[in-house]
């Protein structure tokens, strides 16, 4: 098995052939989800802690969800009411939990770098449930899984991720894993949105989307962060959506065969028409909610053999 | 330019040598001549009683052979805050002291960004007479130009003067309202006193805790482009040349920002521009994975400014090096990056940092001093920063070559917040003397 790591805690740290362990292992838990059994054991005995510094459903579901399939001990704790407000540092907090022994922290929090930091004083794995604008890898993974299943591969294909990247961690997440698999990629979006420095990532930039998405395999559209704006990013919604939302007339560019994919929640009218969205023959938007719990059992069953087996030696040394 | 008003850039100090010390086979490093040339240099009487040639070796109390080392003009380092009163905590003047001693620096030029703000008579004396009492080397004040530095009202400059503030500044916070900054600057240009700016968009900046570019967006950090220093320092000239004041520009970090710079002096104005040492020897990629003790603001720039800043500290474009000796605990910079507290303690590292400079064959040692030493010295109107007879025996002995890993639980200052800390690094002080006193190292 090649997969050497502690944590979890973006793509840039993964090398190829540990994204392809990941994955090849999730279209296994794929299958157990589609069973009538679904339980596994690869994380029985184990305690998962989920800290969301941030409000999310789907997320914090996809991952509760996935611990509870394989046996974990799975507790939610809602950040933004706790001690957090009462002055506790993130490191406080951190040491606090710590203290109760958990094996697996997945962590969301509003800062880039807040995830990274938090590892750096526990000694448990940390899975990355997306910090700030830098990261959320597994919304990556599960796209790239998404991807493979339905294109048969993860290589040379055309891709373009349309709207707010500059705010996004998913887009970087999926700049860096999309990359490292060698496929080219396209960032589509008003300037505003998408700043120059990301062509320096080795993107290509288009303003005018019925360009970028020229024969494209695949259209992964972002969602508008209204909460992230300090204001006047677009001129309008529907200015947006005239320019930037997809609908038909601008799918049409891509290729036939061309999938659209959305992390959602979608804010339909806005980055994308409701009839593109529910287009079952073009549309993935669905099988990437269904990916996004393979990918997360995947993801901590890995981690947790890593944990055991350095505990193990650890406890052989001593 | 000379200001003459009260403050004594040599106290009077209890205890006074009278011996006469004798430094032979040294280096002396002089940037007004910006020479480098080996011979003796006489101490006595708190000033440099003779030097090279000229030195007469007998009637001497004690002399001493300091083959291999460099002697220069001690550093004047202008924006250091110690963080009383308020944050005594995270630096005093004690520790300050100390640590500057220790780096070679023999006077330090104290920011008012405390709390409360160093804003009226009463609060620079206090920080005056705190200095006097704690620290080693030569304290100097700076006071706030406008009150609590909100830019709203100016401060009372006059009385500042008078009680001893060498400069007026708001330190970081940029004032906004130009009208209000236009009558300080015309008000202090009739007092003939210095304002330093922080030159920077505050609108364009806001938020921002990285430059923009590509590692600012691979990181996802909020980030300003450098042209919101342009901005600051293109709209600070226009002022200057309105009002004629004596304006110095604390930290010009960018290539953008240059040709301004050079502008403004072409065409006369009295404007002198610094950088701090972190902006001379890091560049943005040195935060790595969020490393908070990068953080400085302005934040650490490209590594294409930082060489286009070395080279106009070479030509003399930019006038002075600085130590923006920041005090932070751990508590403020042990946060996600964005949260987290600017700055970093830099005296006792000044000097080691930028022999880098010199040792990568960016600038010589005169040069360095003139820098570091004579230009912030000339911009006070203090009469130290030179190898000059009769001049205060504030003085630098160093070796520029003994290397050394720093270990930031070593340094004096009370506060670790250092980039360098396991950085392997060149050039030690082995002595500070500070009017004739010597103030850090072993007794030669």
């Amino acid at each position: 098995m090649s997969f050497r790591q502690n944590h979890l805690l973006g793509i840039e740290q993964l090398a190829p052939d540990e994204i392809t362990t990941l994955l090849d292992l999730s279209d296994e838990y794929v299958a157990l989800n589609r069973a009538a059994e679904k339980h596994g054991d690869a994380l029985n005995g184990l305690t998962q802690i989920n800290m969301f510094f941030e409000n999310s459903t789907r997320t914090q579901a996809s991952f509760e969800l996935a611990g509870k399939r394989l046996g974990a001990d799975v507790m939610n704790m809602a950040m933004q009411a706790s001690s957090i407000k009462k002055g506790e540092t993130l490191i406080d907090t951190a040491m606090t939990l710590n203290a109760m022994h958990p094996d697996l922290l997945v962590v969301r929090h509003p800062h880039s770098g807040a995830v990274d930091l938090l590892s750096q004083k526990v000694n448990c794995a940390v899975l990355n449930a997306g910090d700030g604008r830098h990261e959320h890898p597994t919304q990556a993974l599960l796209d790239a899984l998404t991807i493979r299943r339905t294109k048969g591969r993860l290589h040379r294909l055309n891709i373009a991720i349309c709207g707010d990247i500059a705010h996004s961690r998913v887009a970087r997440s999926n700049m860096l894993l999309l990359h490292k698999m060698e496929n080219r990629i396209r960032l589509i979006g008003p300037p505003t949105l998408v700043p120059s420095a990301f062509a320096e990532l080795g993107c290509e930039v288009y303003e005018n989307m019925e360009e970028g998405l020229r024969d494209v395999d695949v259209v992964m559209m972002l969602r508008l962060q209204k909460e992230r704006m300090d204001g006047g990013f677009i001129p309008s919604e529907r200015e947006y959506y005239h320019l930037y939302g997809l609908d038909a007339e601008k799918l049409a560019h891509a290729k036939e065969d061309a999938i659209v994919m959305h992390p959602g929640p979608m804010n339909r009218g806005v980055e994308i028409d409701g009839s593109i969205a529910d287009d079952i023959n073009r549309s993935v938007i669905q099988d990437q909610v269904e990916m996004g719990v393979a990918v997360r059992m995947a993801a901590m069953d890995l981690l947790a053999r890593n944990l055991r087996e350095r505990r193990a030696a650890a406890s052989d040394a001593a | 330019m000379l200001y003459s008003g009260p403050r004594n850039a040599t106290p009077e100090r209890k205890g006074l040598p009278m011996t006469t010390t004798l430094l032979t086979n040294v280096l002396l490093i002089d940037p007004e001549a910006g020479t480098e040339t080996e011979g003796s240099l006489l101490i006595g009487e708190g000033v440099i009683l003779s030097l090279g040639d000229a030195v007469d070796a007998t009637d001497v109390d004690e002399v001493f052979d300091c083959r291999g080392l460099c002697l220069a003009p001690g550093i004047v380092d202008i924006g250091v805050k110690v963080c009383e009163p308020g944050e005594r905590h995270k630096e005093s003047f004690g520790t300050a002291g100390r640590a500057a001693a220790a780096g070679g620096v023999t006077t330090i030029v104290t920011r008012p960004d405390t709390h409360p703000a160093i804003d009226s008579p009463e609060t620079l004396e206090f920080v005056a007479r705190r200095g006097r009492e704690d620290a080693p080397v030569r304290v100097l004040p700076m006071a706030a130009l406008t009150k609590g530095r909100n830019g709203r009202e100016m401060t009372e400059i006059g009385f500042l003067l008078d009680a001893g503030a060498v400069a007026f500044t708001d330190c970081d916070h940029v004032i906004t309202d130009t009208k209000v900054l236009t009558r300080a600057l015309t008000y202090a240009k009739a007092r003939n006193a210095l304002v330093i700016g922080h030159i920077q968009e505050p609108g364009l900046s806001a938020g921002a805790c990285a430059t923009s570019g590509k590692f600012a967006a691979l990181r996802g950090l909020p980030a300003v482009s450098p042209m919101a220093e342009r901005m600051g320092i293109d709209r600070d000239v226009s002022l200057i040349e309105m009002t004629g004041v004596r304006y110095h520009f604390d930290q010009v970090t960018t290539a953008r920002a240059l040709p301004a710079l050079e502008r403004a002096r072409k065409n006369g104005l009295a404007v002198t521009a610094g950088v701090s040492i972190h902006h001379l020897t890091l560049n943005e990629y040195d935060v790595a994975d969020y490393r908070t003790f990068f953080k400085v603001k302005p934040p650490l720039r490209s590594e294409d400014d930082r060489q286009a800043v070395v080279a106009a500290v070479a030509s003399g474009l930019i006038d002075i090096i600085s130590s923006m000796h920041t005090p932070q605990d751990e508590e403020s910079k042990r946060l996600p990056f964005e949260e987290a507290a600017s700055g970093a303690v830099a005296l006792e590292t000044l000097l080691p940092a930028a022999m880098r400079l010199v040792h990568a064959g960016d600038l010589d040692l005169p040069t360095l001093f003139r820098a570091l030493s004579l230009n912030p010295s000339k911009l006070l109107g203090l009469d130290t920063g030179r190898l000059a007879v009769g001049a205060p025996a504030d003085l630098v002995l160093f070796d520029p070559h003994a290397p050394f890993v720093l270990d930031r639980f070593a340094m004096l200052s009370k506060s670790k917040n250092t980039p360098f800390d396991s950085a392997r690094m060149q050039g030690r002080v082995r002595a500070t003397w500070v009017g004739g006193q010597q103030v850090h190292g072993k007794p030669l």
